[in-house]
C-alpha cells in the first residue's frame, strides 16, 4: 500500500469535518436533557417523546412524506418518458429546446420556479377555476415539475450508455416496441429509475422555498413548520426530528448505493 | 428500374441437376432477392444499387472492409434500416414496410446482445414467448436448442457468468430457436480467439446443414469467409465487386481490389503485346520481361493491365529452371519461417518486391535459401490471372 501524503489526509479529514460536524452536533444535542438548545444538560430521550406528542410536527411530517412519495412517483414516470424521448427518438424538430427546457429547473433559482408556479396557479384558477386554492395538490405539481428534470437527466444518461443492439435484438425476436420497453429497456434502466425516485423523494422532502410559494393555509410541510419554529426559537424537538430524518435518509442512501454497486458490477462483468 | 446487374454464373447449366448448386441453375428461384437496393445517409451512399440473389440453404458471406456497406445491407435485411430505393424479397414476399418483429428473419449480433437481466434459458425463450408458444413448447424447444449448442447444463446462468465462446453459442441458439427462414450473422466469430474461431466455424457449418436455414454472414475476415461460405460477395464502397464461390474468388479475382483483399498477391503492371483467344503476352517492365498467360481476355490492344500471381504459385530455385517463359530473376531480401511454410521477399532488378511462399515439405528443406541469394522465380502459364480493372 502506498502511503497517502499528509496533505491528502488533511484534505480528507477537513472535508469530512466540514460536512459532518454540524450533523453530529445536531444528533448529540437531540439527546440533550436541557430545555435550552445551546446548553448541555446530560443525556435524555425526552425530546423524542415530546416530538411524538406534538401533533403539528407529526402532521407536517406525514404530509411531507405523502407529498414526497406522490411527487417522486409521478416525476419518475414523466421523467423516464422525457429521458427516453431524448435518447431514443433521434433528432426531431425542437429537440434542443426540449432538452434545454427539461433541464432548466436544475439551474433555475428556486425562488423563480416557486414564484412562476404560483403565478401560473393563480392565473389558472382565475381562468378555469382550477386549482381552487393552493394546498397539497399544488405542492405536488410543483415538486413533480422540478423532480422530473432530475429523473430525465439520470434516465437519459443510463439509456445513452446502454447497448442499443439489445433493443434491436428484442425487436428481431418478435417484440413490438410497446412490449420491448417493459421487457428489456425498463429492467435495464431500473437502477437509474430507482435512484431517480430516491433523489426526487429527498428533494421533495427537503424543499422549503417552492413549497412556501405554492402551499395554502393549513398545508404546511415539515420544512415549513421547522423553519417557522426556528424563527420563534429552536426547540430541542426539532433536533430530535432532524436526527430521525437523517437516520432514515442514511439508510435509504446506503441501500441505494449497495443496489447501484451490485448493478454496476453486473454490467461491468458483461462488458 | 429494370437494369439489374447480371450475376456471375460461370458454366451455368440449364439442367436442374441436384448436384449442381442452385446458383448455377438458370431457372432456380432465389430465396432472398435483393433488387437495386440503395441506402443513403444524407449525402453519403452506404449501399449503392446492389442486386443479389441468394438461394435456399446457402451460406452466403458478405465480405468487405469497414465502411464497405456490408453491415448496412444486413441491417436492411433485418428491417432496422429501410432502403432509400429498391426491393428486398424474402421467399417471394416483398419486405417493404414489414417491421423487424414481423420478418421471418433472425439476427445474431456482433456484440451478441444477450439480455443481461435474463438467464441463458430465458434469453433463448424470449423469441418463443413473443410468438405466444405454450409453456410446454417453449421449455421443450429451449432445451433442444441449448443441447444443440452444448449448453444444456448452463440454462440457469446469467450471460455475465459465461465465457466468450459460450455467449456466442447462446446468441446462436437464441437466433435459431424461432426457426427463421433466414439467419443473419454479423461478424459471428469476431470476438473469439483464434482456436475457438476455428472450432466454431465448423460447428456453424454443421448447424447450418442440419437445420437447412439460409445464412447470410457479414465479415471482414477473409479466412472466415473462405472457410464458411458457399459463395462470397466481396463488397467495396457500397457495391458488390464480385460474387463467386470461395475457390473462384481466390483463383479468379475479377479486379485488383478483390485480388488484393483476399489473400496476398503479387501484381505486375504491363502492356498487352499479343492478344490471342487462348493466350496473351504481356510486356511488364516491373517483372522485367514478358509474361505469358494461357487465357484470353477482352481488352483493347496495348491496354495497360495487371497480372496477378499468388505467392504460393511461384517456384523458387537457385538454378535456372528449364522453362523459357514466366521466369524471372531476383535477390532474396527477407525470409520469414512460419512453421508450415516459409515466406520469401524477393527484390527484382526493377525494384519490385515479390512475395513467395513455399511449403516446408520435409523437416530439412531440400534446398537452403538465405539472405542475398540470387534466385530464379518461375510459375506455370495457368497460374496467373490478367486483371483489366
Amino acid at each position: 500500500m502506498q502511503r497517502k501524503s499528509l496533505f491528502l489526509r488533511f484534505s480528507a479529514g477537513f472535508g469530512f469535518l466540514f460536512l459532518y460536524a454540524p450533523i453530529i452536533a445536531l444528533i448529540i444535542y437531540s439527546f440533550n436533557k436541557s430545555k435550552l438548545v445551546t446548553v448541555w444538560g446530560g443525556w435524555s430521550l425526552k425530546w423524542y417523546s415530546e416530538l411524538f406528542q406534538n401533533d403539528q410536527i407529526i402532521d407536517a411530517a406525514l404530509l411531507s412524506l405523502k407529498i414526497a412519495f406522490i411527487s417522486a412517483t409521478v416525476a419518475v414516470v414523466l421523467g423516464t418518458m422525457a429521458g427516453y424521448v431524448l435518447s431514443r427518438f433521434g433528432p426531431f424538430r425542437g429537440k434542443m429546446i426540449f432538452s434545454g427546457w427539461i433541464t432548466a429547473p436544475l439551474v433555475m433559482p428556486e425562488v423563480i420556479t416557486g414564484l412562476s408556479l404560483l403565478l401560473l396557479f393563480v392565473a389558472l384558477e382565475g381562468m378555469f377555476g382550477w386549482p381552487s386554492g393552493r394546498g397539497t395538490g399544488t405542492i405536488i405539481i410543483a415538486h413533480v415539475t422540478f423532480c422530473m428534470a432530475y429523473v430525465a437527466v439520470i434516465v437519459q444518461a443510463r439509456l445513452s450508455s446502454m447497448d442499443e443492439t439489445l433493443e434491436e435484438a428484442a425487436m428481431d425476436l418478435g417484440a413490438k416496441p410497446s412490449s420491448l420497453f417493459f421487457l428489456v429497456t425498463l429492467p435495464l434502466i431500473a437502477p437509474a429509475i430507482i435512484s431517480g425516485w430516491l433523489l426526487s423523494f429527498t428533494l421533495s422532502l427537503d424543499d422549503l422555498v417552492i413549497a412556501s410559494f405554492v402551499s395554502g393555509p393549513g398545508n404546511s410541510t415539515l420544512p415549513m413548520v421547522i423553519f417557522s419554529k426556528v424563527r420563534l426559537g429552536v426547540t430541542p424537538e426539532v433536533n430530535a426530528l432532524a436526527t430521525i430524518m437523517i437516520a432514515i435518509v442514511a439508510i435509504g442512501v446506503i441501500a441505494a448505493m449497495f443496489q447501484m454497486r451490485r448493478q454496476a458490477r453486473l454490467l461491468a462483468k458483461l462488458d | 428500374m429494370t437494369s439489374s446487374q447480371p450475376i456471375d454464373t460461370q458454366n451455368a447449366t440449364a439442367t436442374a441437376n441436384s448436384n449442381v448448386p442452385l446458383w448455377k441453375q438458370q431457372d432456380a428461384e432465389p430465396f432472398l432477392k435483393i433488387e437495386n437496393i440503395t441506402k443513403k445517409f444524407g449525402e453519403f451512399t452506404a449501399v449503392d444499387n446492389i442486386s443479389l440473389d441468394i438461394y435456399k440453404n446457402e451460406l452466403f458471406c458478405l465480405l468487405g472492409g469497414s465502411g464497405s456497406g456490408k453491415s448496412t445491407l444486413l441491417r436492411m435485411l433485418a428491417g432496422f434500416e429501410s432502403p432509400t430505393s429498391g426491393r428486398i424479397l424474402i421467399d417471394g414476399v416483398d419486405m417493404a414496410g414489414v417491421q423487424p418483429w414481423k420478418r421471418p428473419v433472425n439476427m445474431m449480433f456482433q456484440s451478441y446482445a444477450l439480455f443481461p437481466h435474463l438467464s441463458v434459458a430465458d434469453n433463448v425463450a424470449f423469441g418463443l414467448k413473443r410468438e405466444g408458444a405454450s409453456k410446454h413448447e417453449v421449455k421443450k424447444r429451449v432445451a433442444e436448442m441449448l443441447d444443440m449448442v452444448q449448453l444444456g447444463h448452463l440454462g440457469k446462468r446469467k450471460p455475465h457468468q459465461l465465457s466468450g465462446g459460450q455467449r456466442q453459442r447462446v446468441a446462436l441458439a437464441r437466433s435459431l430457436v424461432k426457426r427463421p427462414k433466414l439467419l443473419l450473422l454479423d461478424e459471428p466469430l469476431g470476438a473469439l480467439d483464434k482456436k475457438l474461431r476455428e472450432e466454431t466455424q465448423f460447428e456453424l457449418i454443421n448447424i447450418q446443414e442440419e437445420l437447412g436455414v439460409t445464412f447470410v454472414v457479414v465479415t471482414h475476415d477473409q479466412e472466415e469467409a473462405m472457410t464458411l461460405s458457399t459463395r462470397i460477395g466481396v463488397m467495396n464502397h457500397g457495391v458488390i465487386v464480385q460474387t463467386d464461390e470461395p475457390h473462384d474468388v481466390y483463383e479468379y479475382p475479377n479486379s485488383r481490389f478483390v485480388a488484393e483483399f483476399i489473400g496476398s498477391v503479387n501484381l505486375f503492371e504491363g502492356k498487352v503485346v499479343e492478344d490471342q483467344p487462348a493466350h496473351v503476352r504481356i510486356d511488364s517492365a516491373e517483372a522485367g520481361g514478358t509474361l505469358f498467360v494461357n487465357h484470353g481476355i477482352s481488352c483493347a490492344p496495348e491496354q495497360i493491365v495487371h497480372v496477378a500471381l499468388r505467392p504460393e504459385k511461384i517456384k523458387i530455385s537457385h538454378n535456372r529452371p528449364d522453362q523459357t517463359e514466366n521466369c524471372i530473376q531476383g535477390v532474396i531480401e527477407e525470409i520469414a519461417y512460419m512453421g508450415s511454410l516459409s515466406v520469401f521477399k524477393v527484390r527484382l532488378p526493377s525494384g519490385k518486391e515479390v512475395r513467395v511462399t513455399q511449403p516446408n515439405f520435409t523437416r530439412h528443406m531440400g534446398e537452403r535459401f538465405t539472405w542475398e541469394d540470387k534466385v530464379f522465380l518461375s510459375w506455370d502459364e495457368d497460374s496467373s490471372v490478367v486483371l483489366t480493372s
